[in-house]
């Protein structure tokens, strides 16, 4: 109990300082009124602008303006979409969640099997091979892979759309867009391109462990009772290897959600990740903050169901006291 | 009014270079019976045509809704919802409103519209806004009947048919209670425009149907999808594989191919855009100029003639032109584009000249040369980190040694507004040269809204008056003789170093076509099928 607890205070605190270098930082770089504002404009515009946004107070006020609301649940108002920037995200979190799940199921259903077929023949070309295919999905760019797929399979051989999210359907009021054949062949080379880099990951953590877990005297037993070897592998190997395994597809699911960034830039992906470059480009600072404020809050979400993952996997593990 | 939101990052471009020229050939083209499908690239922020006056929202917004006065392709004024208008006395001007023009449901368009429209800018909440400028000089607006608006300006002024043009018009009965949620959702989207609100997705995609009520001639398309694709590489993608009928913005680096392509059409022309150089003209002391120790100089070399004439001379406008932007720009001499209000064609751009540079840096006392930095953005204008490094390259060349510092343009323009640069680069886009020389030119001065943009502080009284005079002509030919000797002046003077006209193109299906816009705007009621 005292550990969540002294989580929770670590979690809001991260929150707190967070916050306030993302408002120092917006603050140091310029006005948004510049950027978002016609060039025709003149100063008494830009200083009118200026005050309605509320950008004419000294720092510590806006941040205060900024915290009192937060406490309220208003992380504040967009200034270029005059739209709560809560709402923005969670308008955009769809899109992002279903790319980066599809990624991540990708990634595990293909990175762990061909994983443990590498780690229990080492030696074998099959073997040789993924561990070249995952080399390349480590040394390739997002985007170089992102746009050589477009290339491939929308623009020479006419398979696949080359951007944009496909048909929605509405599942419990979210919209979603992996349950329509449209929806999935749009869905399928971003996807593709954001679990590369995780597939590749996977492959050689389960190689590793798996070379690792053969030669424990546990497998030796298990193969001296006698049981085939796929038996071994089933209930001695694999779940020895999982707990790495997920702490780290856990974490990196993490990541995929919060930093899809390039991914969604180059397929037009109306994704959250979109939303913040562009926020960014016109420091739109109510959408960046509250995008990173929720981004720390999905880490601690998935952390938590990581460490409760554990205790599931593996019994000596009781969760509330690791 | 001046902005161009292409993102590009220049590994994204390189890429695409790698992409096209691999694939130009391959492209599937499907006809899509009166369909239109347009590749946009800059991001729209709300559908509310009065809440920002940037180029993205208002593309999006000048197919629903519409102005006024109307610009045509090469921004010359022609009649929009105004049929006629005339300066009846100094500073009073009477609009003659277009009879039957519907609203897309089914209302009329009055002259109460047109006056609610033309005050409802300033009354928007949490509206970092933009119009304000263009109705800053409207005292009063009458309804004198259903159809004719009479606007009291405050002092005589002959661009306001110019700046209606950026206001929008809204229906009052719709627009007077609502919100922004109000506007993105439909509700109160209702224009006179030639296209209806179908879906809109943020981020994605805006989807409108034909305004069979419209006034104008029918636009080709029942149906066009406008679909938001920031990332340039992407944009070309989706036009080869025959997802997009047509794409504004094409990539410097893909537009050789795509002309090549013989599936697609291009059609570009030179934008109303100037890349200009703005110079420290107002401290002795400008931060990041030096002599070539490092140590300061005993004057701002930028302040004499003889030095930014020099720089001028020292630039090969040819060479960038042809090379850097990939024929993507047209050497400029003027303060605004060919056939734009009151350009002057007698003006030519300076030759590349390297040793009348040197000859004339010597004559002002700097033989050896001095050190300057150069900033400017490098995510906003067409292929702009490289210019700079071209320009720094160049001036190195004949001694003044040039070290360039580009930024995104949130950073570059904040450093900007802190006056920590002292020789930065500007793309400004303009309907005339009074206006133009009234934000770039003319000596700072806030209660007047004059030389926002005057980076540099050039003060040249002489050039303001003219200004102020063509400003105040409500007759539009003294008015551009006036703007043109105003321009001139402040060009033979220097007051920025003009680099080049940015050229903006759109390329397309082989069996569309598209007059190109001097202004950059994509209207899908624009597109023909050839």
């Amino acid at each position: 109990m005292t550990y969540v607890l002294r989580r929770l205070a670590w979690s809001l605190a991260t929150l707190l300082v967070m916050s306030l270098l993302v408002f120092a930082g917006v603050y140091a770089i310029g006005n948004p009124v510049d950027l978002l504002i016609n060039p025709q404009a003149d100063q008494a515009e830009i200083a009118r602008a200026t005050a309605l946004l509320g950008l004419d107070r000294p720092l510590w006020e806006q941040y205060w303006r900024f915290f009192r609301g937060a406490l309220g649940g208003d992380l504040g108002i967009s200034f270029a979409a005059s739209v709560p920037a809560i709402t923005l995200i969670l308008e955009r979190m769809p899109a992002t969640l279903e790319l980066a799940l599809t990624a991540m199921l990708i990634a595990v259903t293909l990175g762990i099997p061909l994983g443990l077929l590498a780690g229990l023949r080492p030696r074998s070309w099959l073997a040789r091979s993924i561990m070249a295919l995952s080399t390349v999905g480590f040394a390739l760019p997002t985007f170089w892979v992102g746009l050589m797929l477009i290339m491939v399979f929308s623009v020479q051989l006419g398979w696949l759309p080359t951007t944009g999210r496909g048909t929605t359907v509405d599942v419990f009021g979210i919209p979603l867009s992996m349950f329509t054949v449209d929806g999935l062949r749009h869905l399928l080379l971003p996807a593709t391109t954001l679990a590369l880099f995780k597939l590749a990951l996977l492959i050689r953590l389960t190689r590793a462990g798996t070379q690792d877990a053969m030669l424990q005297d546990y497998v030796r037993y298990a193969r001296a009772k006698g049981l085939s070897e796929s038996a071994v592998v089933r209930s001695h190997v694999l779940p020895n290897i999982l707990i790495p395994i997920v702490t780290v597809a856990g974490l990196e699911l993490g990541s995929l959600i919060a930093f899809a960034i390039v991914t969604e830039t180059v397929f037009a992906w109306p994704g959250m990740g979109k939303l913040l470059i562009d926020s960014i480009n016109v420091l739109d600072r109510p959408v960046i903050v509250a995008y990173l404020l929720a981004t720390v809050c999905l880490f601690i979400l998935i952390n938590l169901l990581v460490d409760l993952l554990y205790a599931v996997l593996d019994p000596r593990v009781k969760s509330g006291t690791t | 009014m001046g902005y161009a939101c292409a993102m590009k990052s220049a590994t994204l471009i390189q890429a695409s270079r790698l992409l096209l020229c691999a694939l130009i050939a391959v492209t599937a083209v499907q006809a899509h019976a009166a369909e239109l499908r347009i590749g946009l690239s800059g991001e729209v922020t709300s559908l509310d045509p009065q809440f920002l006056a940037a180029q993205p929202n208002l593309t999006v917004a000048r197919h629903i809704f519409e102005s006024l006065t109307d610009v045509d392709p090469q921004t010359r004024l022609i009649p929009g919802l105004a049929e006629r208008w005339r300066a009846i006395d100094a500073t009073t001007w009477e609009f003659n409103l277009r009879r039957g023009v519907k609203f897309h449901d089914g209302s009329p368009f009055t002259a109460e519209d047109a006056a609610f429209s033309l005050a409802r800018p300033l009354s928007i909440k949490g509206s970092p806004g933009g119009f304000a400028a263009y109705v800053r000089a409207i005292a009063s607006t009458t309804v004198v009947d259903t159809h004719t608006l009479r606007v009291k300006t405050k002092y005589p002024y002959g661009a306001l048919p110019e700046d209606l043009n950026s206001i929008l018009i809204v229906s009052k009965k719709h627009a007077l209670n609502a919100g922004p949620e109000d506007f993105d959702s439909g509700r109160a989207l209702v224009g006179t425009g030639p296209y209806k609100y179908l879906r809109y997705q943020r981020g994605d995609r805006l989807e409108l149907t034909r305004h069979e009520q419209w006034w104008g001639k029918a636009p080709a398309w029942d149906k066009v999808t406008l679909r938001i694709v920031p990332a340039d590489p992407s944009r070309t993608a989706a036009l080869l594989a025959g997802e997009l009928d047509a794409i504004e913005h094409v990539p410097s680096a893909d537009i050789k191919n795509v002309n090549k392509n013989n599936k697609l059409n291009v059609t570009q022309t030179t934008s109303w855009r100037t890349i200009l150089l703005h110079l420290d003209q107002y401290r002795t002391q400008p931060p990041g100029v030096s002599d070539l120790n490092g140590k300061p100089l005993a004057a701002n070399p930028f302040m004499d003639l003889r030095v930014r004439r020099a720089i001028s001379k020292a630039i090969n406008r040819t060479a960038i032109a042809e090379r850097v932007m990939e024929g993507l720009a047209v050497p400029a001499a003027n303060i605004v584009s060919p056939g734009v209000f009151g350009y002057n064609s007698a003006l030519k751009a300076e030759p590349y000249d390297a040793e009348g540079a040197k000859r004339l840096l010597a004559e002002a006392g700097y033989p050896h040369g001095f050190r300057v930095t150069l900033a400017g953005p490098n995510n906003r204008y067409i292929n702009d980190e490289q210019v700079l490094q071209t320009v720094a390259q160049l001036l190195t060349r004949v001694g003044i040694q040039t070290r360039v510092e580009a930024a995104p343009m949130s950073a570059f323009l904040g450093r900007v507004r802190k006056e920590e640069t002292s020789f930065a680069l500007l793309g400004w886009g303009s309907f005339a040269a009074d206006l133009s020389l009234r934000s770039l030119v003319a000596a700072p001065n806030a209660d007047k809204g004059y030389g926002a943009w005057n980076w540099g502080r050039y003060a040249n009284p002489k050039v303001e008056a003219l200004m102020e005079q063509a400003l105040g002509s409500v007759d539009r030919t003294k008015r551009e003789a006036l703007a043109r000797e105003a321009g001139t002046l402040a060009m033979q003077d220097l007051a920025f170093i003009p680099l080049h006209h940015q050229v903006v193109s759109w390329a397309m299906r082989a069996n569309l076509n598209y007059v190109p816009r001097t202004d950059e705007f994509t209207f899908a009621h624009h597109f023909t099928p050839r």
